[in-house]
């Protein structure tokens, strides 16, 4: 009986044999997808499990965390969340992370693998393990004052603000906001507040972030565009050269008049003169010369049609590519399809305040190590060039004489050389609903370079339809926000 | 750490090299291993878990001591040529049992759900019974031929074992499979009883037929076919455990009643023809009852996509089926160790909730001993079945051949049925890890199976009695076991 018995002790060999292979193909070849399963609740636990870095503003923290019940040891809190919200994002117990708080979750849990090395010490000397810092670009004053001009205008808006010569984001406010410490943990109280935010249960839809995510008609804003195409495609040499334009201006191809608002000096205006008073008839006519293509060019230099990463995602700002000549006249006066991101409004001033070149827009400056050794640094990145020097340099002095005797009045700051643009657009269909108020401004120091341009958007459902104008609401936002900048410059 | 305790007279004899020695004190070494590694493992879950060690760590390693002391003692008495790894492994298994199982004792969650709290002090006392029925084994049973007398009583045991959880009022149904019978507060698994008596029952009776069965056959196509008369037993048993398939609702246990019967049949016949019979046979049952029972089918799909599984028991799916997260949970938890582990305490097995401490414990020492800890136990394991058939190997008499074969072989397949199912290799089955795994019926039939498996072994190491002295005899060659 001793062969069969030698064949059945080499098939129990093979039996174990064959749990010793599937394990090792489960522990060692599937273990980390296993393990890095969205699924799989250790993830969670372990994100949860020690307190998590903060996310710094001007070396102060905006976060912080508290205990919880449950397998979930810690949540985050945040300071001035509804303010912060559009920078932070959110990182839930029960909803996961978005935003800065999902990019950097290695960095600000621990777990990052450039932190491996330090962890294994930690281990080792038994130090429990703590989570990195994430600093940002953002300045604290300009973004209090970004949210509270929102605020107090009281309807939807949003800002972005951006340091010209390097791209860092300085402000990035959205109106109405939320405040992600009310869902931060895992309870039945935070699944209600969580609900209550909802776009379905919250007609303002609160958690949208508007100064990323939010595609706007720029209206008159978008003639900057169109006169740096107007200068770059050699259409005029200066601003002060007479454009070639009828009033009134019937678009190609159709027996439709464009429109301007009132009754404005814009027959064969100079470019300076059209956009101080911001003629439809001028711009209009420049994007229908110039045709689509070269539109597009020139906003795609800008940034237009691309997400952003910054490292959060913005929506790409639409200029469409099959237009007619009245579809393009329309579009290169911010109407028709073109719509566009504050933060892309705010990169296009950006570019024309850098003297041409446009710097990648970017809010997180540095990765530290728990003991805030830097793990990487974020270092400013030329994007493109959408206008030679030159052309920058007409086109700046253009938007000054806006603020300075323009539509743009009101962003004036004493002893400040401010360049800038209002813009209303109008939206819905027959243009019912109200229009959105836009003003893109930046503002200059003492030694000609700029420290910061913005773009401001408010949707103001509560003012009376003519009220609105980018001057009249928005820009007094824009002002602020460039005053807090230069306020922390002195 | 071994000595001879032979007597001398035993090397006077003509034959040769038969003495072997006894090896009770490597055994005794050994044991203390067995003790000392799971009162460190048992301290460390007490300083991962609470940041101390544990208050019961001294009563824990004495009682544990305590009942390995016990069953060496007896083996030095009535079994002293008896294998000696098997108690020390056996040992070794059950005692980080114990510290898994206490582990899962001290999760908030799986007490909130009742599944766990108590089980570690109820385990230390089956532990203790199934030392006890050990005991009752080793210093009854003076010879394992003794039960060949029961074989027809021990197929009636069998059967009645069997059909127990199928009675009404004591039958439990525990998430679909049916396995249990319910006595007052203890709930017992009668089917680990039953392969301890079936075994017996199949070498008491193959023993007897095995010349009628091997001989009487036709060749065809290279198999030697038995006679329709002969494959009545085959059937019988085959129609058996399709039934435990189809009325409990328990692949493990079908699949290892058959597979043992095979196993036990191959050895007695030497016939490969049986195996190809065998294995036909048990794909012809599974997959046919698998075509219409559902409990079955969604152990099935489980197997084959235990992420959908996952969602759907997530979803709260109202399909009219039971679905369970446990299968991909079990999964995570060993994708989660890698491949050393998060260390005793420190890993969250707690999350596969239901019957994470008898069915998934094998998870949990995935989870927190790695693929390391997972391959050591599986050795052991394969250390328990290499002992069992080396000692089928030694044995004299075919029906200690056969029985230490069968059991041997069932634990062999139990082991892989278990720890197949719960690493997603085979659907799952509702059968647990020998000695880890939480149960009363489990341990307390392990234990058994053990003093049953070290009886045999020891009258097969027993020096033989010494013949009168032949002057012409010629030196026999004795090989060694």
């Amino acid at each position: 009986m001793n062969k069969p018995l030698r064949r059945i002790a080499i098939f129990c060999g093979l039996l174990v044999l064959t749990l010793l292979l599937r394990d090792n193909w489960l522990q060692y070849v599937q273990a980390d997808t296993l393990k890095n399963d969205e699924n799989n609740r250790r993830v969670a636990i372990e994100r949860y499990a020690s307190p998590r870095g903060d996310i710094i503003v001007d070396g102060k923290a905006i976060t912080g965390h508290a205990t919880t019940k449950g397998d979930f040891k810690y949540k985050r809190t945040y300071k001035d969340g509804a303010m912060w919200a559009p920078v932070t994002g959110y990182v839930s117990q029960a909803y996961g992370a978005t935003q800065i708080e999902a990019i950097n979750d290695g960095i600000l849990t621990g777990n990052d693998d450039r932190l491996f090395f330090r962890n294994t010490l930690d281990m080792l000397t038994g130090k429990k393990r703590e989570g990195g810092n994430v600093v940002t670009t953002l300045n604290a004053a300009a973004q209090k004052a970004a949210y509270e001009g929102l605020a107090k205008r009281g309807g939807k808006g949003a800002v972005a603000a951006i340091e010209p010569s390097t791209g860092k984001i300085l402000a990035l406010a959205s109106y109405p906001s939320y405040d992600p410490s009310v869902f931060a943990g895992g309870s039945n109280a935070d699944g209600e507040a969580w609900n209550k935010l909802q776009k379905k249960n919250d007609k303002n839809d609160p958690m949208l972030n508007r100064a990323l995510r939010e595609v706007y008609p720029p209206g008159s804003t978008f003639k900057v565009v169109t006169a740096a195409a107007a200068l770059e495609n050699g259409l005029y040499s200066s601003a002060e050269e007479k454009t070639d334009s009828p009033l009134p201006w019937t678009m190609p191809g159709t027996t439709t008049e464009l429109p301007n608002e009132g009754n404005i000096p814009c027959e064969d205006a100079t470019l300076r003169e059209a956009l101080r008073v911001s003629c439809n008839t001028v711009f209009g006519k420049i994007g229908s010369d110039l045709g689509n293509e070269k539109m597009l060019d020139q906003a795609k230099k800008f940034g237009f049609t691309e997400e952003q990463f910054v490292p959060v995602r913005s929506s790409a700002s639409v200029f469409s590519d099959d237009m007619n000549q009245s579809q393009t006249a329309l579009s290169s006066i911010g109407q028709f399809n073109t719509a566009a991101t504050p933060l892309q409004m705010a990169m296009v001033t950006a570019a024309i305040a850098n003297n041409g070149t446009l710097m990648k827009p970017y809010m997180v400056d540095e990765l530290q190590a728990p003991s805030v050794d830097t793990i990487e640094k974020t270092d400013p990145q030329e994007m493109s060039k959408p206008l030679s020097a030159q052309n920058a340099q007409i086109l700046q002095s253009m938007m000054e004489t806006v603020v300075k005797d323009g539509t743009g009045a009101n962003a004036q700051i004493p002893g400040v050389t401010v360049g800038g643009k209002t813009g209303t657009a109008q939206h819905g269909v027959d243009n019912s609903e109200n229009p959105y108020a836009w003003f893109i401004s930046y503002a200059k120091g003492a030694d000609g370079s700029s420290p910061v341009a913005v773009a401001v958007v408010v949707e103001d459902e509560a003012a009376v339809r003519d009220d609105i104008s980018g001057g009249g609401l928005a820009a007094p936002i824009a002002k602020s926000v460039m005053q807090a900048v230069l306020n922390g410059k002195r | 750490m071994s000595s001879t305790t032979n007597s001398p007279t035993h090397h006077t004899s003509t034959i040769g090299a038969i003495g072997a020695p006894s090896r009770r004190n490597t055994e005794l070494a050994l044991l203390a291993f067995a003790v000392v590694i799971p009162v460190f493992a048992y301290a460390n879950v007490g300083l991962a878990q609470h940041g101390e060690v544990p208050t019961g760590l001294l009563s824990y390693g004495l009682g544990l001591g305590l009942l390995a002391g016990v069953g060496h003692l007896v083996v030095r008495k009535f079994a002293p040529f008896a294998d000696p790894l098997l108690l020390p492994l056996a040992t070794l298994l059950n005692g980080l049992g114990l510290v898994a199982i206490w582990r899962l004792d001290q999760s908030e969650l799986l007490q909130s759900i009742h599944q766990a709290g108590n089980a570690a002090p109820r385990q230390l006392m089956y532990t203790a019974m199934g030392i006890a029925l050990f005991v009752v084994v080793m210093v009854f049973l003076k010879d394992h031929r003794v039960l060949q007398r029961y074989t027809y009583i021990s197929m009636a045991g069998a059967l009645v074992l069997l059909l127990l959880p199928l009675v009404p009022g004591l039958g439990l149904d525990v998430y679909g499979a049916k396995i249990w019978i319910q006595i007052g507060s203890f709930s017992i698994q009668p089917g680990e009883f039953a392969k301890i008596v079936l075994a017996i029952f199949f070498a008491g009776y193959l023993m007897v037929k095995r010349d009628a069965l091997a001989l009487a056959s036709r060749r065809f196509m290279g198999l030697y076919l038995p006679r329709g008369r002969d494959l009545g037993p085959i059937l019988v048993v085959w129609a058996i455990s399709i039934l435990i398939l189809v009325f409990e609702t328990d692949l493990g246990t079908s699949l290892l009643f058959f597979g043992m019967f095979v196993i036990m049949l191959y050895v007695a016949t030497e016939r490969t023809s049986w195996i190809v019979f065998g294995l036909l046979m048990s794909a012809v049952g599974a997959v046919g009852v698998a075509s219409f029972e559902p409990h079955i089918q969604t152990r099935v799909q489980a197997w084959l996509d235990p992420m959908r599984e996952y969602q759907l028991s997530r979803s709260g799916a109202t399909d009219g089926m039971v679905h369970s997260e446990q299968a991909m949970q079990a999964l995570w938890a060993f994708g989660s160790g890698g491949t050393l582990g998060t260390g005793w305490g420190q890993g969250h097995s707690e999350l596969i909730r239901f019957a994470a401490n008898s069915d998934f414990i094998l998870a949990t020492f995935g989870e927190e001993l790695g693929l390391a800890g997972i391959m050591a136990l599986l050795l052991l394991y394969a250390l328990i079945v290499e002992r069992g058939v080396r000692t089928a190997l030694a044995a004299r008499d075919p029906f200690g051949k056969l029985l230490a074969i069968g059991l041997s072989g069932a634990f062999a397949l139990q082991v892989f049925v278990v720890a197949g199912g719960v690493m997603g290799l085979i659907p799952l089955t509702g059968m647990t890890m020998p000695f880890l795994a939480y149960g009363g019926s489990s341990v307390i039939a392990n234990w058994a199976l053990i003093g049953i498996l070290l009886r045999i072994s020891d009258t097969a190491r027993r020096p033989a009695p010494a013949p009168a002295a032949n002057p012409d005899a010629e030196m026999t060659q004795v090989v060694r076991p």
